[in-house]
């Protein structure tokens, strides 16, 4: 079987270097780049599996870099910035970046990253039937199962759990979830996703003080498991 | 010495009092002139410009004087009511009145010139001292970890051979922890000049409280050796802050007393809602703070004296800023029963919805 192949985007000789010898030990074939420009040459020429684009490069934004790549490129794209930077990666978020890494981050988690997104690069997801942990979704039934006993969801709760399980391990953004679920106008209106997120959580999680499935992204949004 | 700050005191407010002074006294001095002479009532009146020299500055003084001079020419010195002067004897008391009270007005100008200058001397020395005992404190709370994973690399490159599979593991499990600590110490530095530099903007969003306490205790990884209780207040609204901001600046008071405090005693976190103030309170049971060090505890680099190692003094200070960001604040005071209690109050944009929809 052929390695996946990763496409590094980040001026930082050291981060490429341990991002190579990570990736390679695990299997995966490596290119890398250390600006935004050669790195969308390479890309064209020999598109990878899914390429980690750092947000602060030296020649053009990582944003650009993101926009230009999403005009032809449909796999996935992992972003890396630095801590304390929520408005950059909604940013990001939102021009298509299937997901984000803050320096300094543990390489398990990387990982753990990676094999997610390619896995939603090779099935697209358009099942009835999803199973999440403890959960079961069967969207043509309209029902959501947890231990095998059908919870009682109001619409807006089915619509916005089945959202979250169409997207499972993606970060969803608050503005994301308002506008799929409410409608464009209620982008701002955050109470309503934290009303529901509550709701949703004191049925489908065992103890919803430490929610399992749908986790809090500071600043950002949610992503569910 | 008298040490009124003349700063405080409008220059508006000091004209009136020196003016409204002398008039009184002189008035004082006309209704006791059957008791004494004229000339006794010159001393009086000197000695209320003395006094008013000082507490005010340099030209509200000079009014006094000259008032003073011709207040006393004009209702003391025969014949009364005039300026006129009769007798030469009475005459050079006024001139000498006059340039006394001149030179008095000026001496303690100059008097008091040089105390702010050796004051402001002496506050330099002391923001001196207190930067380099800053730098030399954060030169070690840098230099021990990155010494730590210097030397731990390379006596894993150079004795690879003789080191046991532990002995390696230990070295790069402290390579892993001083990692951490330095990027806690660039954290916090890169936090107290975002609030120094008055770049710091919250970005206000509804929140759950209980949540984000909840998310704040997962974070803390070193909490394992430190009971940490937290009971959910249903009754709590959504309310509007920047939950970055306030998660971090409840994770520091945290930090601080797991840090603290001795190893299994607990720390007890509550939040309420009270008038439009969201409160928290995080209270732990280690020996509480000396009084007199608590109005310090919040002092930027401040470190409790013979505190153990570790630590840049930088956690409260950052969570203060951070909670009065929100235009809040923060508290601290012992338990009676031992302990400190930190209390965080912060005004906020409350809705209810959570809790129409839960019924």
């Amino acid at each position: 079987m052929n390695k996946p192949e990763i496409l590094i985007i980040d001026d930082e000789p050291q981060i490429r270097k341990l991002l190579e010898i990570t990736l390679e030990s695990n299997d995966y074939k490596v290119w890398q780049s250390a600006s935004g420009k050669e790195g969308i040459i390479l890309a064209a020429h020999h598109p990878p599996e899914l390429i980690l684009l750092d947000i602060g490069l030296p020649d053009k934004s990582g944003h650009e870099i993101l926009k230009e790549l999403r005009t032809w490129y449909n796999k996935s794209i992992i972003m890396l910035s630095v801590q304390n930077s929520e408005m950059d990666i909604v940013t990001a978020l939102d021009n298509g970046a299937t997901d984000y890494l803050t320096k300094p981050f543990r390489t398990a988690e990387l990982l753990a990253r990676i094999r997610s997104a390619i896995r939603r690069n090779q099935l697209p997801n358009n099942n009835n039937i999803i199973e999440c942990g403890d959960l079961s979704f069967d969207f043509l039934a309209r029902a959501v199962k947890k231990k095998n006993e059908i919870l009682k969801l109001t619409s807006t709760e089915f619509q916005l759990l089945s959202l979250f399980a169409k997207n499972e391990g993606r970060v969803l953004t608050h503005q994301f979830l308002l506008k799929e679920i409410w409608g464009i106008g209620y982008q701002s209106e955050t109470q309503y996703l934290r009303v529901f997120v509550g709701t949703l959580r004191k049925k489908i999680e065992d103890n919803p003080n430490k929610p399992d499935h749908i986790i809090t992204e500071s600043g950002v949004g949610y992503r569910f498991h | 010495m008298l040490n009124l700050n003349t700063r405080r005191v409008p220059l508006k407010t000091q004209y009136l009092i020196s003016i409204g002074l002398v008039i009184i006294v002189a008035s004082a001095c006309q209704y006791m002139s059957n008791y004494f002479g004229y000339r006794v009532v010159a001393l009086v009146l000197l000695m209320t410009t003395s006094i008013i020299a000082m507490l005010f500055d340099f030209m509200p003084v000079m009014v006094a004087s000259i008032l003073s001079a011709i207040i006393w020419n004009f209702l003391f010195i025969p014949p009364l009511y005039t300026f006129h002067i009769n007798n030469t004897e009475d005459f050079l008391m006024f001139l000498l009145y006059f340039v006394i009270a001149l030179v008095n007005a000026v001496l303690t100008f100059k008097i008091k010139k040089a105390e702010s200058k050796f004051r402001d001397k002496e506050e330099k020395e002391n923001s001196i001292k207190l930067y380099n005992t800053l730098l030399s404190s954060l030169s070690h709370e840098l230099r021990t970890p990155i010494s730590t994973i210097i030397g731990a690399v390379d006596t894993l490159k150079e004795n690879k051979e003789k080191l046991s599979i532990g002995n390696q593991y230990i070295l790069l499990d402290e390579i892993d922890k001083a990692s951490f600590r330095l990027n806690r110490q660039v954290e916090n530095l890169l936090n107290i000049s975002r609030l120094e530099g008055g770049v710091l903007k919250p970005n206000f969003d509804w929140c759950d409280i209980n949540e984000l306490i909840n998310s704040v205790i997962q974070m803390q990884s070193q909490a394992e050796d430190h009971r940490v209780e937290f009971k959910e207040n249903d009754s709590m609204p959504l309310v509007k802050v920047d939950a970055g901001l306030l998660g971090q600046a409840i994770h520091n008071i945290l930090h601080n007393a797991i840090q603290y405090t001795p190893p299994d005693t607990l720390i007890k976190i509550d939040t309420n809602f009270q008038g439009n103030n969201c409160i928290i309170t995080i209270e732990d049971q280690g020996e509480g703070f000396p009084e007199e060090e608590i109005p310090l505890a919040f002092d930027k680099f401040y470190r409790l004296p013979n505190s153990k190692p570790g630590g840049s003094g930088l956690g409260l200070s950052i969570a203060k800023g951070f909670v009065e960001a929100h235009g809040g604040k923060i508290t601290l005071s012992n338990i009676p029963n031992g302990g400190a209690k930190f209390l965080i109050e912060i005004p906020v944009e409350t809705t209810f919805i959570n809790k129409l929809k839960n019924e």
